[in-house]
């Protein structure tokens, strides 16, 4: 067994090892696969707070994820347009601006989280699945029919967003920045753990009953979980629109949620790298796999299957073991 | 006579046709254990409910420290000063002993929105967490994850996190259930001295346990208070021999 803390440092240096190959081997696709890996990893992240720590299974996280898109869209189509967003109650313009993108988003976010949340958490189980998952399907069909902002063909980005100091036009240099919110957003699900709110969420999850004898409100603490792990899945929507110049509603739909969590259960729930593993692991599959067959699909679903049946902690969880008790 | 620290008044509670509660009134007094027995489907548990809060009575009202808090939330009442423990364990199984009994300091702390700061590393949290294990003769378990403590330990394990709160009153359902003799003796001895801190509202079937601790005794049979009063008086009442007691007395 390896301790999970070398099979952490591990995969941080395959996320610098690997794009610094890709230079030095002039493979600049690899360095895009890898930076769809990163960005789906801060996506899986923002869910395995809500997932992993507070056991919230939400299937609507690409409501977040494609609100987060929409923001980028939206604020660079106006941008490039030259037009503002709105006039009343006082002028809104476009930017280019990837830092005021990825506020924009997160705000969006947080907020669509917290309306969710509030409605949501009244339920508990299959129930919650359940209406997350139509919150999505709401965002969803409403992206499609929204004509101004290309409906069902989605928003085209001609140029990627800028960042201070940075030539965001450069692969290398955009997967940088990705990478460095990467490890942001994991210093803070690691923090956040251990903390006093993560130790209460954590009770929470398993007897919500002894959390409301200590004097706690367990459905307070998981609505906050629940709109920072909404406002995280954004900030990974913002950049996966960048990373493609495009958005469009699949971003919303129920088969993204999915994907987020897909992530999880093969890296291992609850672990604070179980989002990084699966996100890479399934961006190798997807590219290797689907090289091979167009139903790679069926592949991965084996391998889910072999994952949840034989190893519940996920990847991280055959390897490492079960998780080490806390100091 | 001296003020009650909690108090029901007239509570009663129906689900459907069965009447769980009928017109309870008892009161806890400061320095005191009172013992609530009574068979299997009395009423015992739904009077906890009500008690602490998971439960809304049709009618009457719960008063603590001289307060109605009939229609308070259950952590309401805890932040007001009303500890608990379960008859199942309702502990993290999965955090360590030390996680556990943190989790009550810190809701009696009332400071739960630190996002960043260390728990493990809060000293005041922490010592009120391990003075609370020290007093249940957990200390050396403390890293032990919750899953893997004995059942006794697991009660004991209870009253820890209820003292981290620093209560006011106590409510315990069955704490003596599933122990050990060794363990349930030196549990009561742990309660006789407890009393004097916050006295204790003890529902327990453990007889031995409840006639040497109780200073007085409620019987409770098909949702009614039968009898209450002092151990002998118990023991001597005719209709709680009939109805409960039975030759054991």
């Amino acid at each position: 067994m390896i301790r999970e803390r070398y099979l952490n440092a591990l995969t941080l240096a395959l996320f610098v090892a690997i794009p610094f190959w890709a230079i030095t081997a002039d493979e600049p696709f690899t360095i895009t696969l890898m930076t769809r890996a990163v960005v789906f990893a801060i996506a899986a992240v923002g869910l395995n707070i809500a997932l992993g720590l507070g056991g919230l299974v939400s299937l609507g996280h690409a409501v977040f994820f494609g609100l987060g898109g929409y923001a980028m869209g939206i604020l660079a189509y106006h941008a490039q347009n030259y037009t503002a967003l709105t006039e009343w109650p006082f002028l809104i313009e476009g930017t280019k601006s990837m830092p005021v993108i990825w506020l924009a988003a997160i705000v969006v976010s947080s907020l669509a989280a917290l309306v969710i949340g509030i409605l949501s958490l009244r339920t508990a189980g299959v129930y919650f699945i359940m209406i997350t998952l139509a919150f999505g399907q709401m965002f969803f069909f409403f992206a499609i029919s929204w004509a101004e902002y290309g409906g069902e063909d989605g928003l085209s980005i001609y140029v990627r967003n800028g960042f201070p100091g940075l030539n965001t036009l450069d692969p290398i240099q955009f997967y940088g920045l990705c990478l460095g919110l990467l490890c942001l957003v994991l210093l803070f699900a690691w923090r956040l753990s251990g903390s006093p709110f993560g130790l209460a969420l954590n009770a929470a999850r398993q007897v919500p009953v002894r959390v409301e004898t200590a004097g706690l409100d367990p459905v307070r603490l998981k609505l906050v979980a629940f709109v920072l792990s909404g406002a995280i899945t954004g900030l990974a929507g913002a950049l996966f629109a960048d990373l493609n110049r495009f958005v469009s509603p699949t971003m919303f739909s129920w088969q993204t949620s999915g994907e987020i969590m897909i992530f999880i259960i093969l890296g291992g729930v609850g672990r604070l790298f179980g989002p990084v593993v699966g996100a890479l692991v399934f961006v190798a599959l997807e590219h290797w796999l689907g090289g091979l067959s167009d139903f790679w699909h069926i592949y991965l679903g084996l391998l889910l299957l072999v994952i949840v049946l034989f190893g519940r902690g996920g990847l991280i969880g055959m390897l490492c073991g079960r998780e080490a008790v806390h100091d | 006579m001296t003020d009650a620290v909690l108090q029901t008044s007239g509570i009663s509670k129906s689900f459907g046709a069965l009447r769980a509660s009928r017109d309870i009134s008892i009161d806890l007094k400061p320095g005191e254990i009172h013992a609530i027995i009574g068979p299997n489907g009395a009423g015992k548990s739904t009077l906890i409910g009500q008690i602490c809060g998971t439960l809304k009575p049709d009618s009457g009202s719960v008063h603590l420290l001289g307060k109605d808090v009939t229609h308070q939330p259950t952590r309401a009442r805890a932040r007001a000063g009303l500890g608990r423990t379960f008859q199942i364990s309702s502990l993290s199984m999965e955090d360590t002993v030390l996680q556990n009994v943190l989790l009550g300091a810190l809701g009696a702390s009332g400071r739960p929105w630190r996002f960043f700061s260390n728990v493990l590393k809060d000293t005041s949290l922490r010592e009120t967490a391990e003075e609370a294990l020290a007093r249940v003769g957990l200390l050396d378990q403390a890293r032990m994850r919750t899953a893997e403590l004995s059942h006794g330990q697991r009660r004991q394990l209870e009253v820890a996190v209820a003292l981290t709160q620093k209560p006011k009153a106590l409510v315990m359902d069955e704490p003596m259930a599933g122990m050990g003799s060794e363990g349930s003796k030196l549990l009561t001895g742990f309660l006789d001295q407890l009393r004097h801190e916050a006295p204790i509202l003890l529902v327990e079937h453990d007889m031995d346990a409840v006639f040497s601790l109780a200073d007085r005794i409620s019987v409770l049979v098909y949702g009614e208070v039968i009898a209450t009063g002092t151990v002998d008086e118990i023991r001597a009442n005719a209709a709680v021999k009939e109805a409960y007691l039975g030759d054991e007395a």
